[in-house]
């Protein structure tokens, strides 16, 4: 893999003075998959599975196509992937659609403070409708998900567990598969975020025996506005759409309708139909590198970044043994938000904030956090550059007497 | 970084490390307003204090960066002592000048003005206005 060679296919890097440390946000998008959705909207900008003309035959072709390429992805069959706007639309339809039928007072949903707020707070309305207990895995003290922390909240009880698999602060893959097999065992389904995975990680959802699966397709290099829900088939049979309209219906009365069978029930209304080509291109580009190449690249700019970091004072890195490409960490004294407007001035783009999980910003005990996050177009270059901001900005903000 | 450092060495700095008025009361009469920016965590509370049309006080806490609370510092030593109308005014001059509004330059902005360096930097423009905002909302609240 040749980051350099790839940079040149993200048009937004044609600025060479930019550098681009926010993937975790959202990734850039290569010219191949924005030429796809030009192909879209140029050549057969038409619904799908509606008109019974070539055009419209030719675009719901290009669409399931997609669909295809997604399963494949993960290794799912074609009907257990469901398209939806964004991970957080996926994280909702599985708590409105799952939890709210069938989860009751006796019941417990296991969650972390390592969550995303997609993930956790859909869970955390369901157990205010439902009064099922919200119950959280007590994190280590680096922050992490263990198995011999999960062991201690998973019981009879728990119907529901509902987990990241890649933080998007803290960079730790969880123990995902032991995590399902355990639960698995008490009867609990689980529902894995699976938003920062996706784009940096091989995910077999057969191998993980996952319930539900969700990610977004703007973070691994694709469209934003489209994301996708894997369920196994036996429980998304079982489930009740949570929207309803135009596509999803079968047959029409006047007090009563009946539903398409899935995928197709919980897509109503036209679908986003150029975003899911176009993330069908982004996974073609996504393979065409290789994942595993992806991973390796983006932990060593991370480990190599980490190290330059340690050398300098007055530096704090939370996360220091994350196993991706994310670092979380604060200048000593300086709010994150005036960090960012230094490193804003040497054209880096990064993150300050809570990155929409409060959770473990207050976990950690911070008021928030600096962030940044590799991927295939970043370079040895870039992390040099930030490094070098990093410390410009630390003696800057001492200097005027922070 | 030369925009930067001008900001941050005019009165930004002075007020971030030694804010006047800091801290609320709980005496009668104060208009309370708290106004969080959940995206950065900036979390501020406004308290104003107006008797006969006189701004008698402002009080303000909270934690935020120091753009963010330099400005609630800087605001209760320029509104203090106004009249409701001229606090208001310069209120809103400040916010449209923040913006890049036209604004009534006739209008004493005071220390206040400093803050007109934050243009430049038009993703900290939030983190100037919330503390003025949260002021307005408490004469509102009249
Ligand atoms: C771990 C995690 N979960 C869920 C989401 C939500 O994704 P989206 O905003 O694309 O719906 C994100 C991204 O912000 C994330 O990082």
């Amino acid at each position: 893999m040749d980051p350099y060679k790839l940079k040149k296919d993200f048009p937004v890097l044609d600025d060479e003075t930019l550098i681009y440390l926010d993937t975790a946000a959202s990734s850039l998008k290569p010219k191949q998959v924005i030429k796809k959705l030009d192909e879209y909207y140029e050549k057969y900008s038409v619904n799908v599975h509606r008109g019974v003309y070539n055009l419209s035959y030719v675009a719901t072709e290009m669409y399931e196509d997609s669909r295809n390429k997604v399963s494949a992805f993960i290794n799912a069959d074609f009907n257990e992937i469901i398209f939806t706007r964004g991970a957080s639309s996926a994280l909702n339809l599985v708590a409105t659609s799952y939890g709210l039928n069938n989860l009751s007072s006796t019941d417990e949903i296991i969650v972390s403070e390592l969550e995303h707020h997609s993930q956790v707070l859909p869970w955390q309305n369901v157990s205010n409708i439902t009064k099922a207990k919200l119950v959280y895995v007590p994190l280590n003290k680096e922050g992490r998900i263990t198995i011999e922390n999960f062991k201690k909240v998973l019981n009879e009880n728990t119907k529901v567990v509902a987990l990241n698999y890649i933080s998007n602060v803290m960079g730790y893959i969880a123990p995902i598969k032991e995590i399902i097999k355990l639960s698995h065992e008490v009867g609990a389904i689980v529902s894995v975020d699976a938003a920062q995975a996706a784009p940096h990680k091989r995910i077999d959802v057969k191998d993980l025996d996952c319930d539900f699966l969700s990610f977004s397709g703007h973070k691994m290099l694709g469209p934003t506005g489209i994301g996708v829900l894997y369920g196994k088939s036996k429980l998304l049979d079982e489930m009740p759409p949570i929207e309803f309209g135009g596509d999803m219906n079968d047959n029409v009365d006047l007090y009563e309708a009946s539903w398409k069978e899935i995928p197709y029930k919980f897509e109503t209304g036209t679908p986003g139909i150029a975003g899911a080509i176009g993330l069908g291109a982004a996974i073609d580009y996504i393979e065409s590198i290789g994942l595993e190449e992806i991973a390796i690249h983006e932990k060593e700019l991370k480990d190599y970044t980490i190290k330059k970091l340690e050398e300098l004072k007055d530096i704090t890195v939370y996360n220091k043994t994350a196993e991706t490409g994310i670092i979380t960490f604060n200048i000593d004294g300086v709010h994150p938000h005036d960090a960012v407007t230094f490193f804003d001035g040497d054209n880096i783009c990064m993150r300050a904030g809570h990155h929409c999980a409060q959770l473990i910003i207050k976990w950690l005990e911070v008021v928030a956090t600096l962030r940044v996050s590799f991927y295939l177009y970043n370079t040895v270059e870039d992390c040099d550059k930030f490094v070098e901001s990093v410390k410009n900005a630390r003696d800057f903000f001492k200097s005027v007497g922070f | 970084m030369n925009d930067l450092e001008t900001l941050y060495r005019q009165v930004i700095m002075d007020h971030y490390k030694n804010p006047r008025n800091k801290g609320l009361l709980s005496s009668s009469g104060y208009k309370t307003i708290h106004i969080k920016n959940p995206t950065c965590g900036d979390d501020i509370t406004i308290q104003s204090l107006v008797e006969d049309g006189i701004v008698k006080d402002v009080r303000h806490d909270g934690t935020g960066c120091s753009i963010c609370c330099s400005s609630a510092s800087v605001m209760s030593e320029t509104l203090i002592g106004k009249t409701k109308e001229d606090a208001e005014k310069i209120s809103e001059a400040y916010i449209n000048m923040l913006t890049n509004k036209e604004y009534d330059e006739n209008v004493d902005l005071e220390e206040a003005i400093v803050y007109q360096g934050v243009r430049k930097f038009p993703a900290r423009v939030k983190c100037a206005s919330i503390a003025w905002k949260a002021f307005q909302g408490t004469l509102e609240s009249e």
